[in-house]
């Protein structure tokens, strides 16, 4: 139901993406584009996710936590909070370095 | 019409992110006593409470699980969904939406505000956890984020004392005003996530007019969490506390457990005494004394295993450990969350199955509530302790570290625990096959658990327990001394009477049943009323054991019966039986409820008895060739 408006779609800069962060790193998000990340989600629906959860363009984000094994899922500090999610969502959420 | 003439009470809807306090509020509120933890994710169903305004009205509250948005994505959201859009049959929506934000997080609580103005009611704004949003530093105007949402504001701290005052008065306030006015048309729908970045947008222009200051997240929880959530130490940890609780609940519940033992024997010893010899002497030493008391004394067991997961869950740690566990339990295909639900099972599968309404995809939930009633709940303990108190020597191990019965009680956790991995894999494999759906869990700061709360909470559950033994097994109880006392054995019987009972007939008629996994009649005996609850099961043994008893063979404990006649084989069979057994006539009827029909719980009840019957029947024949 939803299209992509324009922010999302514009690659940053580094064209990083959350998911590949590793622990300490800190970034800021530039935007969230769901197509290529597999989910069991209607389309269009992990998008909406993400910005419900504080991951919106603007949002100052920090790797905190790496699980075991294969450091997933990760915590992240999103502005005021922690949330945690595993690294094939977190593809989603597109980042450049913080400011 | 003005709201204080209509007959009904006004109701309003606590809503608001997870975690954020509505219950706490609730609680302080009405003064009951619903769940409250520090997790997202407690309350999975509507709670409706009462009060009465410092104005003198009656309203009522309703209680409602934590959501970030309306639109519902997993059942216990829909609950708040339908709740709030007045969609429940017969109920019409809220008068009054009470919004709570938790103040150290108003940026992500906010925007469910910003959504549930659009639904054009009226709401105040509770101000949730000002304490904790004070000591972060967070320095929040309230009347200008009032003015500039156009809603009563109020701060609260729903854990103190007095600390929900402005927001009673405020409800007043509200009452009285929007009686006269009618509720704008609701403007509510399904948020795009172009709306959605429109409300951050709003959000963050309030953020920037009200808040000076929005504070720093907790140091302390960082620093913390930079041990507990190591990927090898945080691991390690957890299965350490794992292993404590199930070492703790038999080790330091052992002086209590004897204490009772010795009660409940004397207690007996004194109504032999004080009885002329006769069948009320038999009803209340063999059927009540024997049977409730065999069961009462487990008490201290579960108040240990209580205090374990409410310490848990008050600290904050369990949204660690499915964090920690995810990608573990996604060997099997399960969801880091299940370990939620699937910990609160260790206490009971009941609300394990319920909290799994969190899990929002039906295959991960439905996986996840078919190996709940796995987890080794504690109406099995007594069963368990039972057992092993017969036929486990109490021998010292690591030097003293652990007892040989902690540690074998650990190994029937173990294995219950395990088995429930392998049918979750077996289930995710074939029936519920699918990626898992995302991983998006807010981690709360942790919070020191209030001493005062969870002891309310245990005393709370020995309420429940000594209740239950006082209703249902006392009345099972009763039927199961008639049963094996009457009828009366014939002139010049040899056997003992209950042989002759129609207890013992029944025993009898399914020994052919359970002779293969090495059960005797008695065993079988104490299964059929098993089925109501659980831990019956020992106390039937008790007061057949207790009738059974003659001049020699008289016996001072149960376990000192049970070792003098069993086998080690039938005892082993006995409780890889219980592992998997699913005798549990609630867990089935809520899973019923919660699955909508008869065809899951008809399933779980199907694969549990294969299994008991399987895994008693090779351990049976495997103990029996060994030993
Ligand atoms: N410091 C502080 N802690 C609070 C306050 N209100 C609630 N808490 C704590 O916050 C945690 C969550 O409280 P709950 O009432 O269970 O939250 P909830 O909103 O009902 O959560 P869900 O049912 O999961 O949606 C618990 O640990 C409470 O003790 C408060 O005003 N101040
Ligand atoms: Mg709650």
């Amino acid at each position: 139901m939803s299209g992509h408006p324009t922010p999302e779609t514009g690659q940053s800069p580094g064209g990083r993406h959350l998911g590949e962060l590793k622990k300490g790193e800190r970034a800021r998000v530039t935007g969230v584009d769901e197509r290529g990340v597999v989910t069991t989600l209607p389309e269009g629906e992990l998008e909406r996710r993400m910005i419900e959860m504080g991951l919106v363009e603007g949002s100052q984000v920090e790797v905190l936590h790496e699980a075991f094994p294969g450091r997933d899922p990760i915590a992240i500090r999103v502005n005021e909070h922690t949330l945690a999610l595993r690294r094939a969502e977190a593809r989603a959420v597109l980042v450049a370095p913080a400011a | 019409m003005s709201v204080l003439d209509s007959a009904l009470p006004p109701r309003i809807a606590l809503v608001g992110n997870p975690n954020c306090g509505k219950t706490a509020l609730f609680n302080a509120l009405t003064g009951s006593r619903q769940k409250v933890a520090n997790y997202p994710g407690v309350t999975v169903e509507r709670k409706i409470g009462h009060f009465v305004s410092p104005l003198g009205r009656r309203v009522q509250v309703i209680d409602l699980p934590g959501t970030y948005s309306l639109r519902a994505r997993s059942p216990d959201e829909e609950v708040t969904r339908d709740v709030v859009l007045g969609r429940f049959s017969h109920e019409d929506s809220p008068d009054l939406l009470v919004c709570v934000a938790d103040a150290t997080n108003l940026r992500l609580n906010l925007r469910l505000v910003v959504e549930l103005k659009r639904l054009g009611r009226p709401i105040i704004l509770a101000l949730n956890m000002m304490d904790a949003a004070e000591k972060r530093g967070c320095r929040i105007d309230a009347a200008a984020l009032s003015a500039a949402l156009g809603v009563p504001v109020v701060p609260t701290v729903a854990i103190r004392r007095g600390g929900v005052q402005p927001l009673l008065e405020q409800i007043d306030g509200a009452m009285a005003s929007d009686a006269a006015e009618s509720p704008a048309p609701c403007g509510w729908s399904e948020p795009s996530s172009r709306d959605l970045r429109a409300y951050h947008q709003e959000v963050e222009g309030l953020l920037a007019g009200c808040v000076a200051d929005a504070g720093l997240p907790p140091l302390a929880t960082r620093r913390v969490d930079a041990v507990l959530l190591h990927p090898v130490f945080g691991l390690a940890f957890l299965f350490l506390v794992l292993f404590l609780m199930f070492q703790a609940v038999f080790a330091w519940a052992e002086a209590p457990m004897n204490l009772i033992d010795g009660a409940v024997s004397g207690l007996k010893d004194w109504v032999a005494a004080t009885l002329p010899d006769g069948a009320l002497r038999s009803l209340l030493t063999d059927g009540i004394i024997a049977g409730v008391g065999s069961v009462v004394i487990f008490l201290p067991q579960i108040l240990v295993l209580f205090f374990f997961i409410l310490v848990l869950e008050a600290t904050g740690y369990l949204a660690r450990a499915a964090f920690l566990l995810d990608r573990l339990m996604g060997g099997v295909g399960l969801h880091g969350r299940a370990f939620i639900p699937l910990l609160s099972s260790f206490a009971c599968a009941v609300p394990g199955v319920m909290a799994a309404r969190t899990i929002e995809n039906r295959a991960d939930r439905l996986a996840t509530i078919m190996i709940a009633p796995l987890m080794t709940c504690s109406a099995r303990l007594p069963v368990y302790t039972l057992l092993i108190a017969a036929f486990v020597p109490d021998r010292p191990l690591l030097g003293g570290l652990v007892g040989l019965p902690g540690l074998v009680m650990f190994a029937l956790y173990a294995a219950g625990i395990l088995s429930a991995l392998a049918v979750a894999f077996v289930l995710k494999s074939t029936v519920f096959k699918g990626a898992r759906e995302p991983l998006l869990m807010e981690l709360p700061a942790y919070r020191l658990p209030n001493p005062r709360d969870i002891a309310l909470g245990l005393f709370e559950r020995a309420k429940v327990f000594l209740a239950r033994a006082g209703t249902t097994i006392f009345a099972l109880m009763i039927v199961m001394w008639f049963l094996a006392s009457f009828p009366a054995a014939p002139e010049g019987a040899t056997e003992p009477a209950i042989q002759y009972s129609i207890a013992g007939m029944i025993g009898h008629a399914l020994e052919p049943l359970l002779a293969p996994i090495g059960f005797t009649w008695q065993i079988a005996v104490a299964l059929v009323p098993g089925i109501a609850a659980r831990e019956v099961a020992v106390g039937v043994l008790g007061t057949i054991y207790a009738l059974s008893e003659s001049g020699d063979a008289l016996q001072s404990s149960l376990a000192g019966a049970l070792a003098a006649s069993w086998s080690l084989p039938t005892a082993l069979s006995l409780l890889a039986w219980y592992v998997f057994a699913p005798q549990c006539v609630a867990t089935l009827s809520v899973v019923k409820r919660e699955t909508n029909g008869w065809f899951w719980p008809a399933v779980m009840f199907a694969y549990m008895i294969t299994l008991a019957y399987g895994a008693s029947f090779v351990t049976y024949r495997v103990a029996s060739a060994l030993l």
